[in-house]
């Protein structure tokens, strides 16, 4: 038998602490903590962000993504002020802003506001630079 | 919202209910200086209102939908049969009782009444009504429900378990589970009794147990995210596997 490597996949789990982002709906793009777990469809979530806050409500799983930050040791159903210290001791905000995820989400906010002039040119931008990248890629071929 | 509600609702209703006793004394209805000064819906002049939990008026369904989101809503309903010669001070009567708004909730108060106690909505009255709210409703509790449902061969008895943020959410889940699960209606469910169970070792079915392990966490292995163009063909398969 050949040697495969197995490993277990690296899931995000839905638990106590786990920082989500809404997908759609009124609080779109924003981020809250998972408080507690209703059932295996909803959880009870808490964003205490000052620029975005998330009210304490029941979410839907399925209206809600997993993101890779967890607040740890959060207990369970803590309380508004509890939860607030520890979002902002664990630095969730700025941590999810350095985030591709974030980056990517405002790029594409950035992109959708655009008017006709400005899409035009961000396609000039772009092949300017899919043009210059290109010539180099030439370069380091032709000389290997 | 709900003060100008409020002001705007009494003087409207302390007339109806002037015009209500005035027509009973005409027509000769024997009626003591308690019940006339008792109208039949009041939000703090008489004593009796007293026993209720609190004083919101009674909503109109437009006006709840928009204030709860909840389908179902707890009211407290009072009534007793009307005060006669014989009985100048009959026994009243209160329920709680899950409905949709204020009209249901009343056609309720009156079934059940009418099946326990010999007093019809012809030959009574509603006292109070009011809208008990949850006290707590940002916290997740464990209810328990007793409820006696018909099913197409007989009735039965059962005792369900629902994990929700309140009591009318509970219910709410119970008549959706009934649905599902036995085809049941609205009509033939009659709730006996909500209770929250506080603790966990008191919790008696496994699909509850199941939520309340220490530590618990889950993953969500297989995603469908709906496309928010609303297309319904894609040129590639979606990916539902992270």
């Amino acid at each position: 038998m050949g040697d495969a490597e197995i490993s277990t996949s690296q899931w995000r789990y839905v638990e106590v602490g786990r920082v989500v982002r809404f997908n759609g709906g009124e609080f779109n793009g924003r981020l809250a903590a998972i408080v507690e777990i209703i059932d295996h469809k909803r959880v009870l979530v808490d964003g205490p962000s000052e620029k975005a806050p998330v009210p304490r409500h029941s979410a839907a799983l399925a209206h809600v993504s997993l993101t890779p930050l967890v607040i740890s040791q959060l207990p369970r159903a803590c309380g508004v002020g509890v939860l607030k210290k520890k979002w902002e001791k664990a630095e969730v905000d700025s941590k999810f802003e350095q985030s591709t995820w974030a980056k990517k989400a405002a790029q594409f906010q950035k992109r959708r506001q655009l008017n006709d002039f400005e899409r035009f040119k961000v396609l000039k931008l772009r092949k300017q630079a899919r043009y210059e990248v290109r010539k180099s890629l030439a370069k380091v071929r032709s000389s290997a | 919202m709900l003060g100008y509600f409020m002001e705007g609702m009494i003087p409207e209703l302390s007339r109806v209910t002037s015009v209500l006793t005035s027509w009973r004394a005409d027509f000769g209805l024997a009626l003591n200086g308690l019940a006339q000064n008792l109208p039949t819906r009041d939000f703090g002049t008489s004593p009796l209102t007293r026993l209720s939990t609190s004083t919101t008026p009674v909503l109109t369904p437009h006006i709840a939908a928009r204030w709860f989101p909840c389908r179902l809503q707890e009211y407290q309903v009072i009534g007793r049969h009307l005060p006669s010669e014989a009985n100048p001070t009959p026994k009243l009567y209160r329920m709680r009782i899950f409905a949709p708004n204020d009209v249901v909730a009343k056609s309720r108060f009156w079934y059940f009444l009418g099946k326990l106690r010999k007093i019809k909505k012809a030959n009574g009255e509603i006292v109070t009504m009011n809208l008990i709210h949850e006290k707590r409703p940002q916290k997740v509790k464990n209810f328990g429900i007793w409820i006696r449902y018909d099913s197409r061969s007989g009735t039965h008895n059962m005792y369900k378990e629902y994990r929700e943020m309140s009591r009318s959410d509970a219910v709410d889940a119970l008549y959706q589970d009934m649905s599902a699960r036995h085809r049941s209606r609205f009509r033939d469910i009659q709730i006996l009794k909500v209770v929250e169970v506080k603790k966990a070792d008191d919790v008696r079915r496994p699909y509850i147990k199941q939520l309340l392990t220490k530590g618990l966490k889950f993953p969500l292995p297989h995603r469908v995210s709906k496309p928010k163009s609303g297309k319904i063909f894609a040129a590639s398969r979606p990916s539902t596997f992270f």
